[in-house]
């Protein structure tokens, strides 16, 4: 524990982008009346959406949204790193590279020729990669994208001076509890929910449809299991790579399984 | 002070917009050498990662564009291949798919003027120092974004990458008691939209003039949101197969995003386009706030768009309210969809303007090439004609930092969403 100080001030607090949607960062602005609240109790010193404009000002945490994809980026996220004590990645993009990750199997150069006619001035890395992949993250919140709720219970954390609570449980978990008929054994639809992280609160299979994995995979997540019901539900070995292969399929445990369903593997 | 001077102004990272952009403006000897609007968000590849995935997963891939429309990236989507594949919609998914809209645009507007763009006129950096001098305001503009995130909410579950549409109508209907609390809180909401379109006309805006077309859907009876044909200013209306017999696009060196062109020309779309071309489909009670306002249609000045997006505001809480009024659920919220093969074409209005889809599909339902040209690409070539004319205006002897306030003001007009501005990928390589 850190003495308290004579003068205390408020936490110094970063939102970083990289590339996304910037979806991530509307769990701040969405927050209504609790992000003047909010603002109350932190300084925030950098946050380009929103206006503050300090990234070389040292801060208590740095959240960073979005993917590493360009050389100025893996610049950036140095500097970042070196700037900050905490570090905390927001949503897929930042976690596991996020949709734009599905670019790293193909030919990026060759994808930037089709589209650009002056490719030679597009500066993209050949692969989309999480955060974690090029500095220390001290805490990685999942999510495509993650809520406003999760948000506020990390920053509350950190305010308190406890370690944000991870729940890498799985969505079933959570559909469960609300008491959600299984859209897989009650309809046969195939659904991502038994390997997919919890956190959304089973949103999807509340409207009777399948989880489409948004959230990333969840601890012990059985994905020969998995894929093994979705062949017997009809699913083509196609088919089920592209269920791995979506929102976060760049994560190791999604990117195992697709690999393996590609290469017939599976019995 | 001289009166030729020679300045280089670099913005290096634009506040208060979506995604990530930069300006440089160049003056040499009192004439501008140089300005660009610089937009470097890296490329995401969205074009190119949807192909070869079925139609069903069109809908959760594209909203990945972009986290603050992903309804209009959805609907134009489902409307684009429900138009091919022959799908009959029933009219309360064709109703609510209005409402679902609406409830991005009172978001995405309130977001904006509030916290995007209403400081730059009260002298603050962002909207914590504005809610300092105007609390009422804000938080006023807060509660209406709020809104407009719980009736997105109503249909997707959240409203960030919302999971409710699918091609065929929606997952899942909402239960009547949230329907019912959704009409109290709407009725609740008009008076605020109201005074906030006061509030906005009563901003002192800069006298700008300037001549450009305006480009934005048009419907027979309503004010286009969710769909209808191509309209212009000078008088052109196609259907959304017909975009690329008129609209082109080209990449230019200094940015990830592609410039288009109208008949070879910049062109205007968004709020201040659509209510140029669309007053005459506004409601009588919005209309009459509207000539309140004093503000003359069609309006020359994109300063004016501040005002227009508050008027969507109002016209979006009267839709939603008018469709949710006799609200009575439906047998199911979905009909069942038979892929075809060909070519499918939508169009909508998304927040920022016209955004338009195609698709070419497969017999199996999978996607063979996509592309997607939204609003920002399509008003960058006239956000940087704008610049060049209102500094110009404005005098080019202002101070550094008064020149660069102003073309940030200029430039957020556009509300320039950067982040979907590059998702922009032609296939037809033009190699020069």
């Amino acid at each position: 524990m850190n003495a308290p100080t004579e003068h205390p001030r408020k936490p110094r607090v970063a939102v970083h982008k990289f590339s996304s949607c910037d979806g991530c960062q509307l769990a701040f602005l969405n927050l209504g009346e609790d992000l003047l609240t909010l603002a109350g109790r932190i300084d925030l010193v950098h946050f380009a959406e929103a206006g503050p404009l300090d990234p070389d000002t040292g801060v208590d945490v740095a959240f960073v949204e979005g993917s590493v994809s360009t050389q100025e980026d893996l610049e950036r996220i140095e500097h970042i790193r070196a700037h900050s004590s905490v570090l905390i990645a927001i949503g897929a993009c930042a976690t596991s590279g996020g949709i734009q990750g599905l670019r790293n199997q193909a030919n990026g150069t060759e994808w930037v020729a089709q589209i650009y006619s002056h490719p030679e001035a597009i500066a993209s890395l050949a692969r989309s990669t999480p955060i974690s992949s090029h500095v220390k993250v001290d805490f990685e919140l999942w999510g495509c994208p993650v809520s406003g709720p999760q948000m506020l219970a990390v920053v509350n954390a950190l305010l308190l001076g406890v370690a944000p609570r991870d729940n890498a449980d799985k969505v079933c978990t959570e559909c469960k509890r609300q008491g959600y008929p299984c859209v897989m054994v009650s309809r046969g639809i195939a659904c991502m929910g038994p390997v997919t992280r919890a956190g959304c609160g089973a949103l999807c299979p509340s409207l009777g449809r399948d989880c489409y994995g948004c959230y990333g995979p969840a601890e012990n997540a059985n994905t020969d299991a998995l894929a093994a019901q979705f062949a017997s539900l009809g699913l083509t070995p196609e088919a089920a790579v592209r269920r791995f292969q979506s929102i976060n399929s760049q994560a190791p445990v999604f990117r195992a399984a697709a690999d393996k369903l590609r290469t017939g593997s599976h019995d | 002070m001289t009166e030729r001077r020679s300045v280089a102004i670099h913005v290096p990272v634009l506040t208060r917009v979506e995604g990530e952009g930069a300006l440089d403006l160049r003056i040499e000897h009192g004439e501008i050498a140089e300005l660009r609007l610089r937009i470097f968000e890296p490329p995401r590849f969205f074009e190119k990662f949807l192909e070869g995935r079925h139609y069903t997963e069109i809908p959760d891939m594209v909203a990945r564009i972009c986290g603050i429309c992903p309804v209009a990236y959805q609907v134009t989507a489902v409307q684009a291949l429900e138009r091919l594949f022959g799908v009959e919609l029933d009219p309360w998914a064709h109703a609510m798919r209005r409402v679902f809209y609406c409830g991005e645009w009172i978001q995405s507007h309130s977001l904006h003027i509030h916290l995007l763009a209403a400081p730059d006129f009260f002298g603050c950096d962002n909207a914590i120092e504005l809610a300092r001098i105007a609390p009422d305001e804000v938080r006023r503009g807060l509660r209406i974004q709020g809104l407009g995130n719980e009736l997105m909410d109503l249909f997707g579950a959240r409203s960030v990458h919302p999971v409710g549409v699918r091609v065929g109508g929606f997952h899942g209907a909402p239960p009547l008691a949230r329907i019912r609390d959704m009409r109290e809180k709407l009725r609740a909401a008009l008076p605020e939209a109201e005074a906030l379109i006061r509030w906005t006309a009563a901003i002192p805006m800069p006298q700008d003039d300037q001549a450009f077309v305006s480009v934005a859907t048009r419907h027979p009876n309503d004010y286009a949101i969710e769909r209808g044909d191509i309209g212009t200013s000078d008088g052109l209306v196609i259907g959304a197969d017909a975009f690329d017999e008129h609209f082109v696009e080209r990449h230019e060196p200094h940015s990830t995003a592609l410039f288009s062109h109208y008949h070879g020309q910049p062109y205007l779309v968004g709020p201040l386009a659509r209510i140029n071309l669309n007053r005459d489909r506004l409601p009588e009670e919005v209309k009459m706030l509207l000539a309140e306002t004093g503000i003359a249609l069609p309006s020359r000045n994109i300063f004016h768009s501040l005002v227009a997006r508050a008027v969507e505001i109002l016209l979006a809480l009267h839709e939603a309210l008018r469709l949710l009024d006799d609200y009575r659920g439906p047998d199911s919220p979905w009909v069942p969809v038979t892929p075809r093969a060909g070519v499918a074409t939508g169009c909508t209005e998304a927040p920022r303007g016209l955004l338009w889809h195609r698709y070419e599909m497969d017999e199996a339902g999978c996607v063979i090439s996509a592309r997607i040209v939204p609003p920002t690409s399509q008003n960058q070539g006239r956000i940087e004609e704008d610049l060049r004319l209102s500094l110009l205006n404005f005098g080019l002897d202002h101070p550094d930092d008064a020149l660069r306030l102003h073309c940030e003001k200029v430039i957020r007009n556009y509300d320039p969403c950067i982040s979907c501005a590059t998702h922009f990928l032609r296939l037809n390589v033009e190699r020069t």
